[in-house]
C-alpha cells in the first residue's frame, strides 16, 4: 500500500514538473500584464500617453457614463448574436465532418485553413467583397438582379459578416470532437424505442455533444467581445464594440488608466457572467473535476 | 396487430444481402413463432448480426426480399414503426440520462401519459430484479455491467413488445452472472409470451436458453432445429463441428445385414452404421460421433456388438468434469475421447500415453453427415 501511494505521490509530482514551462510563461506573459493592466487602471493619466503616479477610482466612474454602456451592451448583444450564428452554421457542419468517414481529415484541414493566413488579411479581404463595387454587388449588378449597388459595407450586418467567419472554426472544432465520439448504436437505441430521426437527434446527439457547444460557445463568445477587427475595418463609426473603445484609448486617445479600466470592467464582468451561466448548467467550475 | 393467429412472429422470405461482393445474407427464408426463443448461432461473419439488423429495420434486404411481423410485410417500414424492442451487444443505455429516464424513453416516444410511465418504469425494473429505490436515479456510469444489462433489458422490456430482438447481450459479463442471465431471460420468455430472437457465436448458451437454433454458415441457415436435434443430429461436418466437440470418420458403405450397414475405412477396417434409407452400397459417406459417447478399452476387450478402432494414447487432459484421452489411429487422425471425471486423486483413469487402446462406441450413436 505504501509503495503504491510512493509511486502516486512520485506521478503527481511529474505531473507538476511537466506543467512547470507552461506555467511559468503564463505566469510572466499573462498574470503579469494582467497585474500591470491592475495597476494602470487606478492611477493618473500620462500626458503622452502612459501613466503617471497617484490613486484615483476616477476611470471607472468613468466608464459607468451611458455612453460607454452603451457600447458595451452593444458589444455584449454582438458577442451572444455571433455566438449563436456560429453555434446555428457550424453545428451542421461538425455534424457532417463527423459522419464523413474518410474525408474526416481533410474536411478539418478546410476548417482551419483560414488560420494560416493573418486575420487582418482576411477582414480586409472582406471590405473587397461587400463595397459597393465589391464582388457581391458586382455580380448581382451583372445578373440584373439589382439596379444599383446594396449598402454592405460599413454597417452592423457587415461587422457581424466579419465576426463570424472569424470565430466559426472556434466552434466547429469542439462540437466536431464531441459529436465524433458518439455511439451510433445510441441512435439506432433511440429508433427501436420509437424515436425517429430527428427526436433521436433532439434527445441523444445534442445532450451528449452539450460539452462540445459550450466550449465552442466560450471560445466563440470571449474573443468576439474583446475584438476590435472587425468593427474597426467593416463597421462605420457607428459600429464601435469594447474592443474598438480599449483599443483607442491605448493608442490615439492616449489615456492607458481609462482604457485598463474598461478591460478590467469587460473582464471581471465576463468572468462572473460565465461563471454564473455554468453553474446553472450544472458543470463544475473550479471544483473537482467531474468523473 | 394481425388478424391471423396463425401467422408466424417472424418471417423471413428470400432474404440476400449484399456488400460489394460479398453475400453476408444468402437466401435466408425462415418461420419463427409466436413466443419462440429462437437463437441465431454461428461464428463472426456468419450474417446473423445482419439478419437481426435487417429484422430491426437497420437495414435493408436486397430487392426481392421480404421481412414479415406477425403476418404483415415490414420490409419498408423504419425501424421506429416496427415496434420492436432490442437489446444491443454493448447496451447501447444513454449515457446523459439516469436509469429512470433511460427505461422510461421509449414510453415517453410512444406518448404514454406521465402517470403511467412512472409506475410501468418500476414495473420493468422490478422484473429484471433492480430495486427501483436504489437504480432509478443512478447514471449508467455507476452501474456495473450486468446491471447495465439489466437496465437495457427493462428499457426494452417496458415497451411490452411482441418481439425481443437480443443481439449477443451476454457477451460482456462474467460466466457465473452470465450462466444466472441465460435461465432468467429464458423464464422471462416463458412468463411474458414474447417471442425472443438471440443472436450468439456461443453454443452453449444457444443450447442451453432456444426453443430452436438455426446455424448460420457464410450468409446461409445450414440447419434449423431444437437444441437436442443440432446437438445430436448435425447435419453437416460445420454444424458437428461448431456445436460442440465431434469425432470425423469417413469411410465407403458396403453390405447389409440385420438393419445395419458396414463401413470400409480407407485402412481396411471396417464399423457398423444404422441402416439409412439414404445409403447405398460403394457410397462415401462421413460420420460424427461425439466425445462423450465413446469409450475406451484394452484392445483384447471390446465388448460384443460395439464399433472399435485401434490406436496409441497420445495425451491425456485434465478438463474438470470430464477427462480428454487424445487418441491417434491410422491416418494421422486423432480422436477425442470424454471420460467422465469420477475423482482422478481416487479412481484415476488407467490410460497413459502410449497405451494400445481401442476406441469403442455403439453403431447407433454415429451421426451420419450429409457431406462427405
Amino acid at each position: 500500500m505504501t509503495r503504491d501511494s510512493g509511486l502516486a505521490t512520485r506521478w503527481r509530482l511529474t505531473g507538476w514538473l511537466l506543467a512547470l514551462p507552461a506555467a511559468l510563461w503564463l505566469a510572466l506573459f499573462f498574470a503579469v500584464p494582467i497585474l500591470i493592466l491592475g495597476v494602470y487602471s487606478v492611477m493618473q493619466r500620462g500626458v503622452y500617453g502612459g501613466v503617471e503616479s497617484g490613486f484615483t477610482l476616477e476611470h471607472y466612474r468613468r466608464f459607468f457614463d451611458p455612453l460607454y454602456l452603451g457600447i458595451l451592451g452593444r458589444t455584449v448583444f454582438a458577442a451572444l448574436v455571433c455566438t449563436v450564428l456560429c453555434l446555428l452554421l457550424g453545428y451542421p457542419v461538425a455534424y457532417a465532418i463527423a459522419r464523413a468517414g474518410r474525408w474526416k481529415n481533410r474536411l478539418l484541414f478546410l476548417v482551419v485553413l483560414p488560420f494560416w493566413t493573418s486575420v487582418l488579411v482576411r477582414t480586409f479581404a472582406m471590405i473587397f467583397l461587400l463595397r459597393d463595387t465589391g464582388l457581391i454587388n458586382t455580380a448581382l449588378l451583372s445578373l440584373g438582379l439589382i439596379e444599383k449597388p446594396l449598402t454592405l459595407l460599413y454597417t452592423s450586418g457587415a461587422v457581424m459578416a466579419g465576426l463570424v467567419y472569424t470565430f466559426l472554426p472556434f466552434m466547429v472544432l469542439p462540437v466536431y470532437a464531441s459529436l465524433e465520439k458518439h455511439d451510433r448504436t445510441l441512435l439506432e437505441a433511440a429508433a427501436v424505442l420509437g424515436a425517429p430521426p430527428a427526436r433521436a437527434f433532439w434527445r441523444v446527439t445534442v445532450p451528449l455533444s452539450m460539452p462540445g457547444i459550450i466550449a465552442g460557445s466560450l471560445l466563440v463568445f470571449i474573443p468576439a467581445l474583446g475584438s476590435f477587427l472587425p468593427s474597426d475595418l467593416l463597421g462605420g463609426a457607428k459600429e464601435v464594440l469594447i474592443g474598438n473603445l480599449v483599443q483607442n484609448q491605448f493608442t490615439a486617445a492616449r489615456n492607458w488608466p481609462f482604457g485598463s479600466a474598461a478591460s478590467y470592467v469587460v473582464m471581471v464582468g465576463v468572468l462572473l457572467g460565465i461563471v454564473v451561466y455554468l453553474r446553472s448548467e450544472g458543470v463544475e467550475v473550479g471544483g473537482k473535476a467531474p468523473r | 396487430m394481425s388478424d391471423s393467429p396463425t401467422s408466424p412472429a417472424v418471417e423471413f422470405r428470400n432474404v440476400f444481402r449484399s456488400f460489394g461482393s460479398t453475400r453476408a445474407v444468402d437466401g435466408l427464408s425462415l418461420r419463427i413463432g409466436r413466443g419462440e426463443f429462437f437463437s441465431l448461432l454461428g461464428p463472426s461473419g456468419c450474417g446473423k448480426t445482419t439478419t437481426l439488423r435487417i429484422l430491426a429495420g437497420f437495414d435493408q434486404p436486397d430487392p426481392g426480399g421480404t421481412v414479415w411481423i406477425d403476418g404483415v410485410d415490414v420490409t419498408s417500414l423504419r425501424p421506429w414503426e416496427r415496434r420492436l424492442s432490442m437489446v444491443f451487444q454493448n447496451y447501447a443505455l444513454f449515457p446523459h440520462l439516469p436509469v429512470q429516464a433511460n427505461v422510461a424513453f421509449g414510453l415517453e416516444e410512444h406518448r404514454v401519459a406521465k402517470a403511467t410511465i412512472t409506475s410501468r418504469v418500476r414495473q420493468a425494473l422490478e422484473l429484471v430484479r433492480l430495486d427501483p429505490a436504489t437504480f432509478a436515479g443512478r447514471m449508467p456510469s455507476e452501474l456495473s455491467g450486468g446491471q447495465r444489462q439489466r437496465v437495457a433489458l427493462a428499457r426494452a422490456l417496458v415497451l411490452e413488445p411482441a418481439i425481443l430482438l437480443l443481439d449477443e447481450p451476454l457477451g460482456a459479463i462474467d460466466l457465473k452472472l452470465r450462466k444466472e442471465m441465460q435461465l432468467e431471460l429464458k423464464a422471462l420468455n416463458r412468463r411474458l409470451g414474447i417471442t425472443f430472437i438471440y443472436v450468439t457465436h456461443d453454443q452453449d448458451e444457444a443450447l442451453t436458453m432456444s426453443d430452436r437454433i438455426a446455424v448460420m454458415d457464410r450468409g446461409r441457415v445450414v440447419q434449423v432445429g431444437n437444441p437436442a436435434q443440432i446437438y445430436e443430429d448435425p447435419r453437416t461436418t460445420f454444424v458437428a463441428g461448431f456445436i460442440g466437440e465431434a469425432n470425423l470418420l469417413d469411410g465407403r458403405t458396403g453390405g447389409r445385414a440385420d438393419g445395419r450397414r458396414t463401413v470400409h475405412r480407407h485402412d481396411g477396417t471396417t464399423f457398423l452404421l444404422p441402416e439409412h434409407p439414404s445409403l447405398n452400397e460403394g457410397t462415401p459417406i462421413r460420420i460424427a460421433i461425439r466425445p462423450e459417447w465413446l469409450d475406451l478399452f484394452p484392445r483384447d476387450a471390446v465388448p460384443p456388438g460395439e464399433n472399435a478402432i485401434e490406436g496409441i494414447v497420445r495425451e491425456v487432459v485434465f478438463r474438470g468434469e470430464t477427462i480428454h484421452v487424445l487418441v491417434d489411429i491410422e491416418g494421422e487422425q486423432t480422436i477425442t475421447v470424454a471420460l467422465r471425471n469420477e475423482g482422478q486423486l481416487t479412481r484415476p483413469v488407467p490410460w497413459r500415453s502410449g497405451d494400445p487402446v481401442a476406441v469403442g462406441w455403439l453403431p447407433e450413436d454415429c451421426q451420419l453427415l450429409e457431406d462427405s
